[in-house]
C-alpha cells in the first residue's frame, strides 16, 4: 500500500502552482502586471510561467495601473480571464476608478448580461522600513463596494484552492496577500482543486473564546491559541478569508457557543473587519456575549518606517494571548509559562523581519 | 456615382437625420419629466458617430461615453431598448439600472458606455487585445471627447495600444467644450496629433461635420488596424449645439457666444450632406420628406413602446450584483 506523498509548500509556491494549474486548464487565463515577467517574478509567484506560456500570456505591463486594469476589464468582457498582479496594495490605488466604477458594476448595470471574470492579486507589505505607502492593508476599502469579491489567503492549501477558484469565478475577485503570509508553509495537494470563496472557516475548534483573524494575523492567532491551550483557554480560531461576499453566520454561531469575541486583522482597527463583525454579533447575538467584543488592528496613524516607531503598531501573538486570556478569565499562574516562552521567542529577532515561528507548517 | 455608392451616401443621410430627430424628440419630451435621468444630447455631432460606424463591420466593437446616444444608434443599437432605458423600464437595455449614460447593445457591437470621462478608453484596449488573443481581425473603437485627452488614462491607453500594436481606433470627438469650459482654458495651444506622436501613434482625421470625410478617414484607420499595423488616433472637430446635460440651448449663460454657435449651425452635418445630394440630383424635397416621415413613424412607435413598457419589479433590485 502506498501512502500519498505529502508536499509542503510555501504560500508563494502554492500561488504559483495555482496560476500554473489555471493557465494549463484554460487558455483564456493570462497574467498582467508590473514585474510578472521579470527575474524576481513577483516574489517567485509567477516564476517559470513566462518560459512555459510565453509573453502573450505572461504580459509585462507599463507603469499604468488604471490603464491596464481597464484593458483587463475589456478583455474579461470579451470572455478572457485576466489575472492582474500588483506588488503592493498601494499601487492598486491608481486603478480604483476602473475597479469601482466598471469591474464592480458591469454585471449589475447590464442586468446580468455581462460579466467580468477578473482576478487582481495585491500584496500587503510589512517590515524592513516599508513605510506609509508600501504597507497598507486596505481590504475593507475594496470590500465596501458591492460587486467585488475580496479574499485574503493565509495558508498554503487554501491559498492555492482560493486562487484557482478566483480564476474560475465569473466575477472580479481581489486576492489580498500579506507579504509575510508568502513564507508560511503547509501541505498542498497536487493538481486542481478549489476552496470555495463563500465565507469563513473554523481552523481550530474551541469553547472559551472566538478569535477571528484575517491574513497574516491568522498565523499569529494559531500560535497564540497553542499557548492559550497550555493555559487552559480553549480558543476557537476562525479564518475570515473571504471578506466579500460577507458571511458572518459562522462567527455569530461561534460566539453563541463561546460567549466571547475578539477580531484581529491586518488593517486599520477603525472601520475594519473587526468593526463589521462586532456589529453583526451585537445585532444578532448580543445576549450571548459574556464580555464586550474586542478588536485589534492598526492604530490611527500611517505606518512609520523606523523600527523605533513600530513597537506598538502591529498586534501579535502576545497581544492575542493577553486579550484572549483576559476575556476568558484565564488562570494567571497557568498563563505565565507559555506567555513568557512566546515573549522570549519573539525577542530573538527584530520586529521588522518575518519570524520563523509563524512559518508553519499550518 | 454607382448605385451602391448612392445608396451608401443616402444611408449616411438617413442615419444622421434619424439621430437628429430622435434627439429632438427626447428634447421635446424631456420637460414631461418622465425620462428621469440625465441626457447628454449629440445634436450637431451626428456626422462623427455615423461616419465612423459606416466604416465598421457588425463584429467590430465600440465603447462610448456619457454622450453615447449617437454612437449607440449609429452602430445599430436598438432604439426601443434605448428609450425604454431612459424611461427607466424593464425593457431598457440595462433593465433600468443604467440610464442614458450606460447604453449597450451586444447584437450591434456596442459593448458599453461609461459616464466617467476617459473610463472607456482602456476598455477598448482590452477588447482589441482579446481580438488578437482570439485570432480575429475585428477592431475596437473608443469614442471620447476633448476632455478625455486631459485624463491620465488617455495617455496610459495610447501607450499600451502602441506597445502592443492593438487593432484599436481612438476617436476624438472634439466639440471644443468640457461642460462649460472651453478647450483653450484647459489645454495649451498644440495639436492633438502631438499627443499621439508622443506615443508613436499616427493621427488621421477630417472635418467632423463632413460625414463622408469622417467615413473615409475611419476606413483608412480600420484598414491599418486589420492589417496588424496598430492603432490610430482619429481627430474630428465638431460642435455641441445644446447644453452639456439636458435639452436646452444655453448660449445665453455666458460661456460661449451666439455668434460662435450660429457659425457651427451653418455647418450642420445633416444639412450639409442633404445640400450635396440635392446639388447632385440624388435627392429632392419629396425624397427627404419621405425619409423624415418614415423616421417619424419609427420614433413615434418607439416612444409609445417605451412609455407603455412596465417598470422593473422592485423585488429584482438586488439581482446580478454578482454573475
Amino acid at each position: 500500500m502506498s501512502t500519498p506523498e505529502t508536499r509542503i509548500l510555501t504560500v508563494a509556491e502554492a500561488l504559483r502552482e495555482a496560476t500554473d494549474v489555471a493557465m494549463e486548464r484554460d487558455e483564456s487565463v493570462f497574467v498582467m502586471g508590473e514585474g510578472v515577467a521579470d527575474p524576481k517574478a513577483i516574489f517567485g509567484t509567477t516564476g517559470g510561467l513566462l518560459e512555459k506560456y510565453g509573453s502573450r500570456r505572461v504580459m509585462e505591463m507599463p507603469i499604468a495601473e488604471n490603464g491596464f486594469t481597464g484593458a483587463a476589464i475589456g478583455a474579461a468582457l470579451m470572455g478572457r480571464r485576466p489575472l492582474i498582479i500588483h506588488q503592493r496594495v498601494d499601487f492598486a490605488l491608481l486603478s480604483l476608478e476602473q475597479l469601482f466604477n466598471n469591474a464592480a458594476k458591469i454585471s449589475y448595470v447590464s442586468n446580468g448580461k455581462h460579466r467580468v471574470p477578473l482576478v487582481v492579486r495585491m500584496i500587503v507589505g510589512r517590515g524592513w522600513g516599508q513605510g506609509p505607502a508600501h504597507s497598507q492593508s486596505l481590504e475593507t476599502l475594496f470590500a465596501m463596494v458591492p460587486g467585488l469579491k475580496v479574499v485574503m489567503p493565509s495558508t498554503a492549501r487554501e491559498a492555492k484552492g482560493q486562487l484557482i477558484a478566483a480564476l474560475e469565478d465569473d466575477n472580479p475577485v481581489l486576492v489580498i496577500e500579506h507579504r509575510w503570509v508568502h513564507y508560511a508553509t503547509g501541505e498542498v495537494p497536487p493538481g486542481r482543486y478549489v476552496v470555495p470563496l463563500d465565507g469563513p472557516r473554523i481552523v481550530r475548534p474551541g469553547a472559551d473564546v472566538t478569535i477571528v483573524a484575517t491574513s497574516y494575523m491568522l498565523l499569529e492567532a494559531l500560535c497564540a491559541a497553542e499557548a492559550l491551550a497550555e493555559a487552559g483557554v480553549s480558543a476557537e480560531v476562525i479564518d475570515m478569508a473571504v471578506i466579500r461576499p460577507f458571511s458572518p453566520r459562522m462567527v455569530v454561531d461561534s460566539v453563541r457557543r463561546t460567549g466571547r469575541l475578539m477580531v484581529v486583522d491586518t488593517g486599520f482597527r477603525r472601520f475594519g473587519v473587526g468593526a463589521e463583525l462586532a456589529a453583526c454579533v451585537a445585532e444578532e447575538a448580543l445576549g450571548a456575549l459574556r464580555a464586550p467584543p474586542l478588536r485589534f488592528g492598526l492604530p490611527d496613524h500611517p505606518t512609520p518606517s523606523s523600527r523605533a516607531l513600530l513597537g506598538g503598531f502591529y498586534p501579535n501573538a502576545l497581544t492575542i494571548i493577553d486579550a484572549a486570556a483576559g476575556l476568558a478569565g484565564a488562570d494567571p499562574l497557568r498563563l505565565t509559562a507559555p506567555r513568557e516562552r512566546m515573549a522570549a521567542e519573539l525577542a530573538k529577532l527584530p520586529m521588522d523581519v518575518p519570524h520563523p515561528t509563524f512559518r508553519g507548517p499550518f | 456615382m454607382r448605385t451602391a455608392e448612392i445608396d451608401e451616401t443616402l444611408s449616411l443621410l438617413r442615419a444622421m437625420l434619424r439621430i437628429r430627430l430622435i434627439e429632438e424628440e427626447i428634447a421635446a419630451r424631456y420637460a414631461e419629466q418622465e425620462m428621469r435621468c440625465p441626457v447628454h444630447l449629440s445634436t450637431g455631432q451626428e456626422a462623427v458617430a455615423v461616419g465612423v460606424c459606416a466604416a465598421l463591420r457588425p463584429d467590430d466593437k465600440v465603447v462610448s461615453t456619457h454622450r453615447c446616444h449617437a454612437h449607440y444608434l449609429a452602430k445599430g443599437g436598438d432604439l426601443k431598448a434605448m428609450l425604454a432605458e431612459m424611461y427607466g423600464r424593464a425593457a431598457g437595455c440595462c433593465g433600468g439600472r443604467g440610464g442614458s449614460m450606460h447604453l449597450f447593445d451586444d447584437d450591434a457591437g456596442v459593448l458599453l458606455s461609461l459616464p466617467i470621462v476617459g473610463s472607456c478608453l482602456p476598455i477598448a484596449n482590452g477588447v482589441a487585445l482579446s481580438m488578437i488573443q482570439r485570432g480575429l481581425d475585428a477592431v475596437s473603437v473608443a469614442f471620447f471627447g476633448d476632455g478625455a485627452t486631459e485624463e491620465g488614462v488617455f495617455h496610459e491607453t495610447l501607450n499600451f495600444a502602441a506597445v502592443h500594436r492593438l487593432p484599436a481606433l481612438f476617436v476624438l470627438e472634439n466639440n471644443l467644450y468640457s461642460c462649460y469650459t472651453g478647450l483653450d482654458d484647459r489645454q495649451p495651444a498644440r495639436p492633438f496629433s502631438a499627443l499621439a506622436d508622443a506615443h508613436a501613434i499616427p493621427t488621421d482625421g477630417a472635418d467632423g461635420n463632413d460625414v463622408e470625410a469622417v467615413r473615409e478617414a475611419t476606413a483608412r484607420a480600420v484598414a491599418r488596424a486589420r492589417a496588424g499595423e496598430g492603432p490610430t488616433l482619429l481627430v474630428f472637430d465638431t460642435y455641441r449645439w445644446r447644453e452639456h446635460c439636458g435639452p436646452n440651448f444655453d448660449n445665453d449663460i455666458g460661456y460661449r457666444t451666439e455668434t460662435e454657435f450660429l457659425s457651427w449651425k451653418d455647418r450642420c452635418p445633416v444639412e450639409r450632406l442633404a445640400t450635396r445630394l440635392r446639388a447632385a440630383d440624388l435627392i429632392d424635397e419629396a425624397g427627404l420628406e419621405a425619409i423624415r416621415n418614415a423616421i417619424g413613424d419609427e420614433i413615434g412607435e418607439a416612444f409609445a413602446f417605451a412609455k407603455a413598457a412596465p417598470f422593473p419589479d422592485p423585488e429584482t433590485v438586488g439581482n446580478h450584483v454578482y454573475a
